[in-house]
């Protein structure tokens, strides 16, 4: 009979088999308990017949077979597994498992939630598809959906009282700003409201996903993560849901029922708020287990953007061209510069900050110089004639989303640069891109909260 | 002696369907029962029985289910199905037909060409 020692060294023993087994993709948690069992049975037999645990234990090893031949065995057996099919959690059995089912429930229920409100102000006479109720809907869009969707996290995050408080606070605030003011029907500062509202509350969002690590400069970074995987994500649905609603409507239409209607006031808006806490969902559920689109499509997109950005200087240059400045040009380098920013922020939420400068790196780096060239020579433009084209709501709230992303773009190549060059560690950057993360939702209040009175509600 | 790799592989399936159809079994008594059956002679690496257990499960010629066994344990136990017996006829017939042919010509070589070439083979024909 072994002893308790014995039994202690060979439950260690099995416990780091089992271990190095469950690495293998293709072996799932319940092949590795059949052969569990068989492993241990062979010991068992063994020892009856004479030899030490530890012998025995290395010899039923021995027979088991070499993990690299077993796992391809099953990897043949289970081509499935090396695509790795995640609808609903991970397919072992056990604890995980009803967890992330009653995971799927709530955020389902959620949905239907943020869906159902998006449709109750109809009940007290609000059309959506109407004027002038439809700026009431659009103004208020976010307050739809967001809540429901920190009100996922506040759940999955098990926030305590003192935030939640907070984050109400934060919401039951925006609902005050985007309704207390008398805008001008479909004038500039509603429409700034309405894009703005949603800017400033996503860091409300961020604080219920960071759940308590907020203050953690990796906190922030997962926020960033998610939000990338969640735009992923919410993109494919969407186009989803676009090639679902054409059949829809032409099936119909064959039999002689127009479902536009039915379209427009329930199908899109509660589909559109839906939508979010399902993806939010999927992005949560699959964080760990897919890698993550944004980082990737980051890698494709970077060496594009920057060869395309270089190109513009280089005919800039030649051609002695200047900006023609048209009222939209502002705007559209501002996108420039989210998007120059996104691919920064993407390939920096992927990078191992320990791993040294590559040629990759230095491509990130021309990506966000010529970016900042570019935007420097239309602000140039831009500041020319700005007495001349005045300060309205939309310019100003251009002008400043320009200016903060330029000092984020400017510091941050700064940053870059002193990393290449060695002199300083790659988390620096990840610091200030998270550090800055409140300076957008700051400057989206702030056009919230001061534009409209300022400008006189245009 | 060693058989090889690509006979083991042919012939997992209508073994293993047979000792299923013993009756119902798990990896390690399927295992052992192999060996019993073969003398010793298929050496089958544990490991590898199971992928195979799963593909005929995939196939539908036995099902699984999980039981606790009397050491406390859980452990899957397989059960030939309808399915498996007639692809266990069907695999009979054949293998009967490629033993049919190789005595056929073991034979007829024993007989005029060599006088006793195989002699090193003919306990394992006795075997078989």
């Amino acid at each position: 009979m072994p002893t308790t020692d014995e039994t202690e060294s060979l439950k260690d023993q099995i416990d780091q088999w089992r271990s190095y087994l469950q690495r293998r993709q293709a072996i799932h948690a319940v092949d590795v308990a059949e052969l569990e069992d068989h492993l241990r049975e062979q010991v068992t037999v063994l020892v009856d017949s004479g030899l030490t645990t530890d012998e025995a234990f290395l010899v039923a090893v021995k027979r088991m077979g070499d993990l690299d031949t077993l796992s391809r065995e099953f990897a043949r057996e289970h081509s499935e597994r090396l695509w790795k099919q995640l609808v609903v959690g991970p397919s072992d059995s056990g604890e995980p498992r009803a967890r992330a089912r009653k995971d799927a429930i709530v955020a389902f229920c959620l949905a239907v939630a943020a869906a159902v409100a998006i449709k109750s102000p109809a009940l007290f006479g609000m059309q959506l598809n109407e004027d002038p109720d439809r700026s009431f809907y659009f103004r208020n869009l976010s307050l739809f959906v967001l809540p429901f969707l920190t009100g996922y996290f506040a759940w999955k995050r098990r926030l305590d009282i003192k935030t939640l408080r907070w984050l109400a606070v934060a919401f039951v605030a925006a609902g005050v700003f985007a309704n207390i003011y008398p805008f001008t029907p479909r004038g500039h500062t509603e429409v700034l409201t309405a894009l703005h509202l949603p800017m400033a509350l996503w860091l409300v969002v961020g604080i219920g996903y960071a759940g308590g690590r907020w203050s953690q400069v990796g906190g922030r970074m997962d926020f960033i993560r998610f939000s990338g995987e969640l735009f992923i994500y919410y993109t494919l649905i969407a186009l989803g849901g676009g090639v679902l609603t054409a059949f829809m409507m032409m099936i119909f239409k064959a039999i002689g029922i127009d479902l536009e209607p039915f379209f427009q006031s329930w199908l899109l808006p509660c589909g559109v708020v839906g939508a979010v806490v399902v993806a939010s969902w999927l992005v949560e559920a699959k964080q760990s287990v897919i890698e993550n689109m944004a980082p990737v499509l980051t890698r494709l997109f970077t060496p594009l953007f920057a060869a395309v950005l270089v190109m513009f200087l280089g005919t800039l240059l030649l051609t002695g061209r200047g900006i023609d400045i048209q009222r939209e040009v502002l705007i559209a380098f501002d996108l420039l510069l989210v998007v120059v920013l996104g691919l920064l922020l993407y390939s920096v939420s992927a990078r191992d900050p320990q791993s040294p400068p590559d040629a990759f790196d230095v491509m990130q780096v021309v990506l966000v110089v010529s970016a900042l060239l570019a935007d420097a020579v239309a602000l140039w433009a831009i500041a020319a004639r700005i007495s001349e084209f005045g300060f309205t709501p939309n310019r100003v709230a251009a002008l400043g989303e320009n200016v903060i992303l330029l000092v984020n773009l400017a510091w941050s190549a700064v940053l870059y640069i002193r990393f290449l060059r060695g002199r300083g560690p790659f988390t620096v950057l990840e610091r200030w891109q998270t550090n800055y993360i409140p300076v957008y939702a700051a400057w989206a209040a702030i056009v919230v909260i001061v534009f409209a009175p300022v400008f006189g509600y245009v | 002696m060693e058989i090889n790799k690509d006979l083991i592989a042919a012939s997992s399936t209508p073994i293993v369907l047979a000792i299923l159809a013993e009756g119902d079994s798990y990896g390690y008594q399927i295992l052992k029962r192999v060996r019993e059956l073969s003398g010793g002679h298929m050496e089958w690496t544990d490991g590898m029985l199971y992928p195979v257990l799963h593909r005929l499960e995939r196939l539908g010629y036995v099902e699984a289910r999980w039981e606790v066994a009397e050491s406390g344990r859980r452990r899957k136990y397989y059960r030939i199905t309808s399915r498996g017996r007639a692809q266990l006829t069907e695999e009979h017939k054949q293998w009967q037909a490629v033993d049919a042919t190789l005595r056929g010509i073991w034979q007829a070589l024993s007989i005029s060409i060599l006088p006793n070439p195989l002699a090193s083979l003919t306990p394992l024909l006795q075997g078989a």
